[in-house]
């Protein structure tokens, strides 16, 4: 037990933790862009035509072979830029969103707004016959749509955390109640093909669809940056942060827009990448330990789960058979907040 | 021992007696209307002369017209009334058993990833086993659910402060994801279980009619038989675990006989009708409403009310897609979700 006087006397070993913080942070984001390269030279050498290392590098440095350019410029490096993009975005807006309405449970996947974009994207391809950048778009209003008709219908004087969930949970049923209803009226194929792009998939990604989700990021995430300091103290309570200067609601609706459209413009992009926005945040503060919220680990870690996810369903299977990254990041990224949460036994939170 | 029973006969017990009474009176009255409907309303108009006569003597010789009527009558809308009553026991059983064993207002077989275990395995029935029929299907819900339902109590309830509903709700919701995209890659390899799998999902009375119902009937009977048994455990329950350990409850019994229960209820109405949500989320929810904490009562009247929620569900769809029909799976999701709604926004989740 410390006397006030004595603390203000010798603040050293608070500096000192604080140093250390930022230190293991620091460290934490070295070994994690680390992992992020290796799994991005796997991903760019290893497959059907296999490349060193150094052939790798003269490939992207432009000396490469006709064939080599193909496959690693046209072919390999989309989709790997696409997947760490993506998984950057849903990543930061599960965060967000978890975050700011102090909630676990409260990311894009499970609230509704990835599945209004999917409801809408389906509708787009199945009844309007939409191509693939009618059906981007349609994901893009339906999360928007989603996400105001949430909002509209739980804020009462502001957004508290439950309400917004439930809420949530409830506009997530009707929508996953339209998509049975397309899939079921549907041609079987075209329904399979709705099916694919409901998992979520990066194969396939083309450099629009990646300038569009890598210039929405770099809009967004300076302005994350700034507002950073401001969710610290939303993490005190609202009575906490008023008195601190931050005014509680007005920053929680603008953290709020930056998230939808974070995830609105992955969806867009990829379709609706299971459970990457839910678990990467968890993840993040697991490993970084120090309880807030670490932006850049989190999307760091939403990039290195798709990524791995990605690769693994490319190569990882027997057989031909070529998954899309969903399913793995679904079937591999929910046992792993299982574990989690059988694991932090001291909350009683969960993650 | 009786918690709610006994006590002197106050004024306020006395208008809450008076309202489970009447409650009661309506909750009849509205099972039978919407049976009525579910028999009489649909694309072929059938008078009620005709389905009185074609319900009291089946076997009697009549003309062309009125022996298609009876057709409709008997091989259609008598099953499907069936099954809606039966599956709706089952949902209506369920979910107040979840939400009293986990003291949970959010339980809800669709929630707590219990349909999604029950789904996996009846896919993986479809796909690997070509099982096709329902009783087929059952035996796969019923282990789904029960992995399902294991998983999920075990991971929540680690830990110091035991199985609190958002750490449930958290395992459930993992679960379901990570048991959703094991579905799909069996769906995405099987174009023949895909198509199958679809109407399943959707949650559809008709899909496979009266045959495929009755056999489950017996376990959903013992579902329904547990249930009663449970209800006053769960009033002790509800003290919460150190006062009912202190009452002389049986902890790890009262949560067996409730987990085989909902085992037995979700897997046969899963098996039934498909995944449906909603129903034992919203149907307890509304009894407790009339009937005020005590479980027994509130298990009776979540017996009455899921079925007439589904029926009502079923005939709805019948009525508003005319000449074609929605199914009453998705009926229940669209009503459901404002309703939910509703509630979130004017009450106060009490435990939440």
């Amino acid at each position: 037990m410390t006397t006030l006087s004595e603390r203000t006397a010798d603040a050293a070993p608070l500096t000192q933790a604080r140093a250390r913080r930022s230190r293991r942070e620091r460290g934490i984001v070295l070994v994690l862009v680390g992992a992020l390269v290796a799994v991005a030279a796997f991903s760019l050498t290893v497959g059907a035509y296999s490349l060193s290392v150094p052939d790798l590098l003269r490939t992207l440095t432009g000396q490469g072979t006709q064939s080599e350019n193909f496959i690693v410029l046209s072919l390999r490096l989309p989709r790997l830029t696409l997947a760490v993009l993506v998984g950057g975005a849903f990543a930061l807006s599960g965060a967000l969103f978890q975050t700011v309405l102090r909630n676990p449970l409260a990311s894009p996947d499970i609230i509704g707004v990835t599945g209004g974009a999917s409801a809408a994207a389906v509708f787009g391809m199945l009844i309007l016959g939409f191509g693939s950048v009618g059906t981007s778009l349609a994901a893009f209003a339906g999360a928007v749509i989603v996400a105001c008709v949430i909002y509209l219908l739980a804020s009462r004087g502001g957004v508290a955390g439950y309400r917004f969930v439930l809420i949530g949970v409830g506009v997530a049923f009707m929508v996953q109640g339209l998509l049975g209803y397309l899939l079921s009226r549907a041609d079987l194929n075209d329904a399979q093909g709705a099916l694919l792009w409901l998992v979520g998939s990066v194969s396939g990604a083309r450099w629009q669809d990646i300038s569009v989700v890598a210039v929405v990021l770099l809009v967004l995430l300076p302005v994350m940056r700034v507002l950073s300091g401001r969710l610290r103290a939303l993490q005190l309570g609202d009575e906490l942060a008023r008195s601190l200067g931050v005014g509680a609601e007005r920053t929680r609706l603008v953290l709020l827009v930056i998230a939808v459209a974070l995830a609105a413009t992955a969806t867009a992009a990829v379709g609706p990448l299971a459970f990457v926005a839910f678990v990467a945040a968890p993840i993040a503060r697991r490993v970084v330990g120090t309880g807030g919220l670490a932006l850049i680990p989190t999307a760091l870690v939403g990039a290195l789960i798709t990524t791995v996810a990605d690769f693994a369903a490319q190569h990882l299977l027997p057989g031909q058979l070529e998954l899309p990254a969903g399913i793995i990041t679904g079937a591999i990224g929910a046992p792993y907040l299982l574990w989690l949460l059988a694991t932090s036994n001291t909350t009683g939170k969960g993650a | 021992m009786t918690l709610i029973g006994e006590r002197p006969a106050s004024a306020p017990s006395r208008t809450r007696r008076r309202r489970v009474v009447i409650g009661f009176a309506l909750a009849f009255v509205l099972l039978g209307l919407s049976i009525a409907a579910s028999l009489l309303v649909g694309t072929r108009e059938i008078g009620l002369g005709t389905v009185v006569d074609a319900l009291v003597n089946p076997d009697e010789t009549v003309t062309d017209t009125a022996l298609t009527d009876r057709v409709v009558i008997l091989d259609l809308r008598v099953p499907r009334t069936v099954v809606g009553l039966l599956a709706g026991v089952a949902l209506g059983l369920a979910g107040a058993l979840m939400q009293g064993v986990t003291r949970n207002p959010l339980a809800d077989p669709g929630l707590l990833g219990v349909n999604a275990g029950a789904s996996l395995f009846v896919v993986a029935g479809i796909a690997w086993f070509g099982v096709t029929s329902s009783l087929g299907y059952v035996w796969f819900a019923f282990a789904g659910a029960a992995v399902a339902a294991t998983i999920v109590y075990l991971i929540g309830s680690l830990g110091r402060e035991g199985a609190t509903p958002v750490k449930l709700a958290l395992a459930g919701t993992a679960l379901t994801a990570a048991f959703t995209s094991l579905i799909t890659i069996v769906l995405l390899a099987d174009t023949e279980a895909f198509d199958r799998y679809r109407f399943w999902a959707a949650g559809s009375l008709v899909a496979r009619g009266l045959d495929a119902a009755l056999p489950l009937a017996p376990f959903i009977l013992v579902g329904a038989i547990l249930s009663v048994v449970a209800a006053r455990m769960l009033n002790t329950l509800a003290l919460g675990d150190d006062l009912a350990r202190g009452l002389g409850q049986n902890l790890i019994l009262a949560r067996i006989v409730c987990a085989v229960a909902i085992v037995l209820l979700c897997g046969s109405a899963t098996a039934m009708a498909g995944p449906i949500v909603f129903v034992g989320l919203a149907v307890p929810h509304v009894a407790r409403w009339i009937t005020g904490p005590d479980y027994r009562l509130i298990i009776v009247f979540s017996a009455l009310f899921g079925p007439t929620l589904l029926v009502a569900a079923d005939v709805l769809g019948r009525v508003i897609a005319q000449p074609g029909e929605i199914e009453a799976g998705l009926v229940v999701a669209f009503l459901g979700a404002p309703v939910l709604i509703a509630l979130v926004r004017r009450v106060k989740l009490a435990g939440l």
